[in-house]
């Protein structure tokens, strides 16, 4: 028989359909498949054996991922379960209620397994600042899985997963998904409900799948996409069915191909895997044509003010006062916020609390925030513009492969550079997905980033999915 | 010197819709401690907040109340401090683009109107309490008023002295109780004010140094608590002194107010756009639709009094200034047509008796018709004035109905000429001396007279019948 955890969910329901397996027979493999590779990926900050079994055990076989095991990114609230952000401050934080994905998920059957390994409150690009230690890129355990879901991405690469939610301030699913070989989706800002979900930046995060392949990642946006009354910012748009756009054909469709996006910085090897990527749609059929950007160049920038504006208020919360650490000893009250954010939070969470205060504050508002907010508009205008002239973006999803843990750590702005072409869909809403086009020389996945329209998911599934179906690449697997 | 005042008020009102301003838990006053507080309250991560549109119809009937113009997009801003009573150590609030701006309030001032300017009315939510047990070396969070809809009422310095204060206050309060969206209770906290006064010589342009008083919880205290500051400041600038910008908390025991901070500890809020709430654009027709159904307001009850029932100004003015006191009014008034007895009544000893108990005129436990029969009884002549401000006294204290009291009492009044005339006859046989010093012409021992007849019948004896009988007897 198949090696069951290495399936797609698709896959894995037709069997369970035709009776070949059962959600208890999954679980089962898929614990063992997790401790025999966790201990090397580190993907898994908990991994609830007991839970799923007996969930999986007590699985009906009814809902779109009926006894199909879900790995959920550590910043997503399940209620009286472990959710930390991978940070000290939040030891021993167990939400009193479900995030609305949570509650999607288990409404439509799914087990959940546990929590995947991320950066500090998403605080990065390569899951090294988690207060867990780094996951490893299962492709090569020197490197790091990409950032901040990397244990979502590397739990799925490495078959420790069916399916995983991350989320995605400025390529946090997409930049390690590309990263570990695997499917990332960022939905348009507002298709998937952020209740439950612990904010990094308000107004640029959204969760999103990180599956093995596309028809996977439309099948779980399907499930946790759709307006939520508790979150104000979820829009109120009916759900197509996604299913439906994973048709493959791209005659006729056109493609814009962004030159501000192949600049120095860009590797080589991804550089030509991206170009035949691109080389390979026009000859199914697609439009291929060079548009214009502009205000690409601001995008990071730009990014690093408004992110850290929200989080530095976002994360005030964290004062020892309700939940989560409280340092000991504090003189009064003052001392005790000091020492709990001094202890609790690490240096790239400190590092962005400071700048997006320092951004809000009086005398600098104008300088920074306010400006960063009009170079937003300026950047969701470009799109506007782009879209006029094509029904899809693909560029690059990271300028590089995965790099090896400890080499940027202690360069801040080489790590910000790793977003530089995820950023902008999020400073624009917009949805984007990364699909693997390429392996390095050093047999390191490579990534393509598709964006289209807002709330237009279904043109980029079929772009991602006509690709994926004339290729190779997302059925390789790491040996490990 | 003759310095002039300047006032500026800030209060912040709780709208007592029945959930929270950005999540379901209730609002209700008085529950056990933190037993309505749920994840968006207690700014538990994750959680996300979610405008309650009764809120914001409260805010939207307050803001056209006070003449104020509505804001064309509704925009929310997180003002951000660090404090134990604010869970999420931000505070929903509205900064650059208030719900409603430009408005004003009228009060009377020396017989004539006075036009108070509000400079914005915005919407924010409210902190939880904190409590310092005594002797302890920890403090605890009451989470159940954090997240209640508050609006912020903020008006121009146009206020020149405490008793305008105290006037503003009382016709802010008027209107909104008017309005039914707070119990404006100061004492429960669902009504706070905070006041920033300064004062300059008279007829000099530039403002003087500015000063914020907390902590008044009364409006009585805000009077005073002006009163005192204004003195302060004056005799500070008098001694040479300069006033510092600062904040000062009222201290109602000692009467002073005491310096809590001053302006270079100020905060930087870090103030920027709430962005878990997408602002949006105000539905026109809404807001005609909440001000078609605004309900009749102060002034314009005040005129109707006037025209309706020949109230003078004054008067009109008063028996308005409180809605439930306007209501029983007009309840009384039609039961019992003599519009002005009313008004003289409810002026009188009713306002005198809600004072002394400090309650509304609902709780005397008079009901409108009672009170309208108890007048009913003094024209038919079976009471007398004098008894019916005893009966009201005693129908207040036991809240027995007026009619009880007579009968129990047996306080109906004498008015059978005949019997009047037998007690009449008694005290001229007795008191000759004053007979005679009437006789001859000390018209003031007719008082006396008059005084011994109403003495023997207890009282009960109508008062001109008595006159009447007495001259007739003594031959005038």
């Amino acid at each position: 028989m198949e090696k069951l955890c290495s399936l797609t969910a698709h896959k894995l329901k037709e069997l369970m359909v035709k009776g070949d397996t059962t959600p208890l027979v999954i679980v089962e493999q898929l614990f063992s498949r997790i401790e025999k590779c966790d201990g090397k990926i580190k993907a898994f900050v908990l991994a609830n054996k007991e839970k799923a079994v007996k969930n999986a055990a007590a699985s009906k076989n009814s809902g779109k991922l009926a006894g199909v095991p879900v790995l959920l990114k550590d910043n997503i609230c399940v209620k009286g379960e472990l959710t930390t952000c991978a940070s000290k401050i939040l030891a021993g934080f167990k939400p009193p209620y479900d995030s609305t994905v949570t509650r999607k998920l288990e409404d439509a059957g799914a087990i959940l397994i546990g929590k995947a390994n991320m950066d500090e409150f998403a605080f990065g690009s390569s899951c090294e600042t988690s207060c867990y230690g780094p996951t490893k890129n299962p492709w090569d355990t020197t490197r790091i899985p990409g950032g901040s879901s990397g244990g979502s991405a590397a739990a799925v690469a490495s078959d420790e997963t069916i399916l995983a939610l991350g989320s995605d301030t400025g390529g946090s699913i997409r930049q390690p998904a590309a990263l570990c070989g695997v499917v990332g989706l960022k939905p348009t800002y507002g298709r998937v409900s952020r209740y439950g979900l612990i904010a990094f930046a308000s107004s640029l995060d959204q969760i999103g799948p990180i599956t093995k392949d596309v028809e996977d990642a439309a099948l779980l946006l399907s499930v946790i996409a759709g307006y939520d009354e508790m979150d104000s910012t979820s829009v109120d748009l009916p759900v197509p069915d996604y299913a439906k756009a994973l048709t493959n054909n791209v005659k006729g469709l056109r493609i814009g191909v962004p030159k501000e996006y192949f600049i120095e910085g860009l590797d080589k090897e991804v550089e030509a895997s991206v170009r035949s990527a691109i080389e390979l749609l026009k000859s199914l059929g697609a439009e291929v044509k060079e548009i214009s950007l502009p205000h690409t160049e601001y995008a990071v920038s730009t990014y690093y003010i408004v992110a850290t504006a929200e989080a530095s208020s976002n994360l005030a919360r964290f004062d020892g006062v309700q939940y989560g650490l409280r340092a000991d000893d504090a003189k009064d009250m003052i001392d005790m916020y000091i020492r709990t954010r001094s202890q609790g939070f690490g240096n790239e969470a400190k590092r962005r609390i400071l700048l997006g205060t320092y951004c809000l504050s009086t005398g600098y508002y104008d300088a920074y925030y306010l400006k960063a907010q009009k170079v937003r508009t300026k950047i969701r205008e470009d799109f506007d513009k782009a879209f006029q002239a094509c029904d899809c973006i693909v560029t690059p999803t990271s300028p590089t492969p995965a790099f090896k843990i400890g080499e940027k750590t202690n360069d801040p702005l080489s790590m910000y550079l790793s977003d530089i072409y995820t950023i902008p869909a999020n400073l624009a809403g917009l949805p984007a997905i990364s699909i693997p086009c390429g392996f390095s020389k050093a047999g390191l996945p490579i990534g393509l980033q598709i964006l289209a329209k807002a709330f237009d998911e279904e043109t980029m599934f079929r772009t991602a999915y006509t690709f994926e179906q004339n290729t190779e690449f997302h059925k390789k697997r790491p040996a490990l | 010197m003759n310095y002039e005042t300047v006032i500026g008020l800030e209060v912040h009102l709780q709208l007592a819709t029945n959930t929270k301003a950005f999540c379901g838990c209730s609002t209700k006053f008085g529950q056990k401690a933190n037993s309505q507080v749920c994840p968006v309250c207690l700014g538990f991560p994750g959680s996300l907040p979610v405008l309650n549109a009764e809120a914001f119809k409260f805010a939207i009937r307050v803001a056209l109340a006070l003449n104020c113009k509505i804001q064309g997009l509704i925009k929310f801003d997180r003002k951000n401090y660090y404090y134990p009573d604010l869970p999420k150590n931000f505070q929903i609030s509205q900064y650059d683009m208030p719900l409603s701006y430009d408005g004003f309030i009228d009060i009377p001032v020396n017989g004539s109107r006075k036009r108070i300017r509000i400079k914005r009315a915005h919407m924010e939510e409210d902190a939880g309490k904190l409590m310092h047990p005594e002797g302890e070396d920890y403090s605890l969070v009451d989470y159940n008023r954090g997240g209640m809809p508050l609006l912020e009422i903020v008006t121009e310095p146009d206020i020149n002295s405490p008793q305008e204060a105290y006037d503003y206050l009382t016709k802010l309060k008027s209107i909104l109780e008017y309005l039914r969206v707070s119990d404006c209770d100061m004492e429960k906290g669902s009504l706070r004010c905070d006041a920033n006064i300064s004062i300059r010589p008279v007829g000099e342009k530039k403002l003087g140094t500015k000063v914020e008083i907390k902590n008044m919880n009364s409006f009585k205290g805000v009077k005073s608590g002006l009163e005192y500051e204004e003195k302060r400041q004056a005799s500070v600038l008098e001694d040479g002194g300069t006033l510092v910008q600062e904040t000062r908390l009222w201290d109602a025991g000692k009467c002073v107010t005491l310096s809590m901070r001053t302006k270079e500890g100020a905060e930087d809020y870090r103030y920027f756009p709430e962005p878990d709430l997408v602002p949006f654009v105000v539905d026109k027709n809404e807001i005609e639709e909440i001000r078609k159904a605004l309900p009749e307001l102060p002034e314009a009850r005040i005129e109707r009094f006037k025209k309706e029932f020949g109230l003078s100004d004054y008067d009109a003015g008063v028996l308005t200034s409180q809605i439930d006191l306007a209501d029983y009014y007009e309840a009384v008034v039609k039961l019992y047509k003599n519009a002005k007895v009313v008004a003289n009544w409810l002026m009188g000893d009713i306002m005198a008796a809600m004072n002394e108990k400090n309650v509304k005129v609902t709780d005397l436990g008079l009901a409108p018709d009672k009170f309208a029969g108890l007048l009913a009884m003094i024209d038919s002549g079976a009471i007398s004035g004098k008894m019916a401000k005893e009966i009201l006294a005693d129908a207040i204290e036991t809240k027995a109905s007026p009619e009880e009291i007579v009968k129990k009492k047996g306080l109906v009044q004498i008015s059978d000429a005949g019997a009047i005339e037998e007690i009449v006859k008694n005290v001229i046989v007795r008191e000759v001396k004053s007979v005679n010093d009437y006789k001859s012409g000390k018209m003031a021992a007719m008082g006396f007279l008059v005084g011994q007849v109403m003495k023997e019948s207890k009282g009960k004896a109508n008062p001109g019948k008595v006159n009447e009988i007495l001259r007739k007897l003594l031959g005038d």
